[in-house]
């Protein structure tokens, strides 16, 4: 299989943030990646915990990357929401770094949640001193988690760690888990401070 | 067409069936004929063959040409051959002209051995599962037990995704394009205008027109132009179209907006070449296909057993199997837990794109028949 091929190259350019996706991943669940962009996460987790695993993605190029790699794609706009899934019907939905991109941000959240029994949501915290530092100094952030300027950026709804943790609560969402890493590496000292990328694991309160 | 990259000369074959083909409505084919033809090699293992499922007005001859002189090649040569999207380097690629047909295969113009006159209207209405059991039938003959993929789009889409129910055992990947997992009314509706216009046709005679030595040419003529209609996109007429004059507005009846002449073109050749009781024939297998429907409507619930991979595609401007009616298959291949991948091509030309040689479209085809694995140390 290619994935074998493709695993080494991940290892050349490890990523914490797909390390830390595939410990809260079950060993041969059902995953759906929202904005799965060329495969590269579902790969890795074929390869490491032979999920069964669907990727969603609008851009072409993209369809076609996931194709040549063998990754189930559907092509489809998350902004329409996510109503070509039954409800509960995947262990675990992910949409890695691409909340602040979102129109619907609100809805995606809440669908995912139908969707899946468990979710993992990372976006960039918008409360990285680096991001704190660049306002104070009268700029717009640009950074290496944000390598847009102002004129041209994708993102829309950026926020802050606190930010999310607040929606959580007022949208009735368990946080299971909460990581947050910068270059890498863990964070856990002053996390809306010092942390670059924010990674929840999160579940629907039970009524 | 480049030249280089073209299977060449072909020739159809003929397979005689002496065996009833026992058909979904009761009756049954006491014997038949398919014509088809197979471009590429058959490998040692059998393992690399692919069967191409036509659509409404389709035939066997998809890709090459019978003569060099031939004006135009198979009707899916932009596709099929040496190093095209469906590379017959690597696969052997089948074409046939579906049962009740008007190009070889036995069909009501063919002659009924039992009478020794054409069927014409007591040829009986054959569906889209006869269809797939007829093709089976024919890959027995050629000695071929599973299939790389089968292909189709629209109408040939529903024999893809029927050859996955009815033989899921058979066939390692589906490519369902431009389809639909059953008709919408509307979509019905189109077809009863286009068989009125014909069965009304005085020269229709009950089907049984070969005896009067008449073709419903204008009935025939009307469905074809109604046809191609839908085919296209509202967008892709308006700018192959638009409101252009051939001369000037003449305030009659005739031939006076270039849409007008290529509607009258198109349904003249069409009428000059097709078989009015394939036609009907052809349109109610379109309508009665439902695979869902012994189970409620349960889409699901009719996947339930297929084991194919699949490749779903729809094209964004099609309104006749609109993206929408792909999404219906590709959510209840989801439920199903399959392999399943699906593309939305974004195109300007409606249903008629699934014919065209669109870049990005070509793209997806051939990176995901270039994954399929054809054995014989052609493993990817």
């Amino acid at each position: 299989m290619q994935n074998n091929v493709k695993i080494t190259n991940s290892i050349n350019e490890f990523r914490q943030d797909f390390a830390i996706i595939a410990n809260w991943v079950k060993f041969g669940s059902k995953v759906l990646d929202l904005g799965c962009a060329n495969g590269e996460l579902l790969q890795f987790l074929r390869g490491s915990l032979e999920v069964k695993g669907y990727g969603v993605e609008k851009d072409d190029a993209n369809l076609l990357a996931c194709l040549k790699n063998g990754t189930n794609v559907i092509q489809m706009d998350l902004e329409d929401g996510l109503s070509g899934f039954e409800d509960q019907s995947f262990n675990t939905v992910i949409l890695s770094q691409t909340l602040q991109a979102m129109h619907n941000t609100e809805e995606i959240v809440l669908e995912m949640l139908r969707v899946g029994q468990e979710i993992i949501v990372t976006f960039p915290n918008f409360g990285y001193w680096r991001s704190r530092a660049q306002i104070t100094a009268g700029h717009m952030p640009v950074s290496k988690a944000l390598p847009y300027q102002w004129y041209d950026t994708p993102n829309v709804h950026l926020c802050t760690i606190n930010d999310f943790d607040e929606f959580c609560k007022n949208h009735n969402i368990d946080i299971l888990e909460r990581r947050v890493i910068t270059d890498g590496k863990e964070v856990s000292f002053l996390p809306n401070l010092l942390g670059s990328l924010a990674m929840y694991r999160l579940k629907a309160q039970q009524h | 067409m480049q030249e280089n990259n073209s299977i060449g000369i072909v020739a159809p074959q003929i397979a005689h069936f002496s065996a009833p083909l026992k058909l979904k409505s009761g009756e049954s084919l006491p014997q038949f004929d398919l014509v088809y033809e197979t471009y590429g090699t058959l490998n040692a293992d059998k393992s690399n063959a692919v069967i191409i499922c036509h659509a409404l007005s389709g035939n066997h001859h998809v890709a090459g040409k019978y003569l060099k002189s031939d004006k135009y090649p198979g009707w899916w040569d932009n596709l099929i051959g040496p190093n095209k999207p469906l590379d017959t380097k690597r696969f052997f690629v089948i074409g046939l002209n579906n049962l009740g047909g008007c190009h070889g295969s036995s069909g009501p113009a063919s002659i009924n051995p039992a009478t020794n006159k054409p069927w014409g209207s007591t040829f009986p209405i054959l569906t889209v599962e006869d269809w797939v059991d007829s093709q089976a039938r024919l890959l027995d003959h050629l000695g071929i037990t599973h299939l790389a993929a089968v292909i189709g789009g629209s109408l040939g889409g529903m024999q893809a995704l029927q050859w996955t129910i009815a033989y899921p055992e058979r066939v390692r990947h589906a490519l369902i394009i431009a389809a639909a997992p059953n008709l919408t009314a509307q979509n019905m509706a189109f077809n009863e205008v286009a068989r009125q216009a014909i069965i009304t046709d005085p020269e229709f005679h009950g089907g049984d027109y070969y005896a009067h030595g008449v073709v419903p040419r204008r009935g025939l003529r009307i469905a074809r132009m109604l046809g191609h209609i839908t085919y296209l996109s509202d967008d892709a007429m308006g700018e192959k179209f638009g409101r252009k004059l051939k001369d000037t507005i003449k305030y009659g009846f005739d031939v006076e907006f270039e849409m007008e002449s290529y509607l009258r073109y198109q349904g003249d050749k069409f009428a000059g070449e097709f078989d009015a009781n394939t036609y009907l024939r052809m349109t109610r297998a379109l309508d009665y296909y439902d695979p869902a429907l012994p189970f409620n409507g349960d889409l699901t619930a009719a996947l339930k057993n297929v084991t194919a991979q699949f490749l779903v595609l729809s094209f964004t401007s099609d309104w006749r199997f609109s993206p929408a009616r792909s999404r219906e298959i590709v959510k209840a291949l989801l439920d199903n837990e399959r392999t399943v991948s699906y593309a939305e091509v974004t195109a300007a030309h409606g249903h008629d794109a699934f014919l065209m040689p669109d870049a990005h479209y070509h793209a997806i085809l051939r990176t995901y028949l270039s994954n399929i694995d054809t054995g014989c140390g052609h493993a990817k």
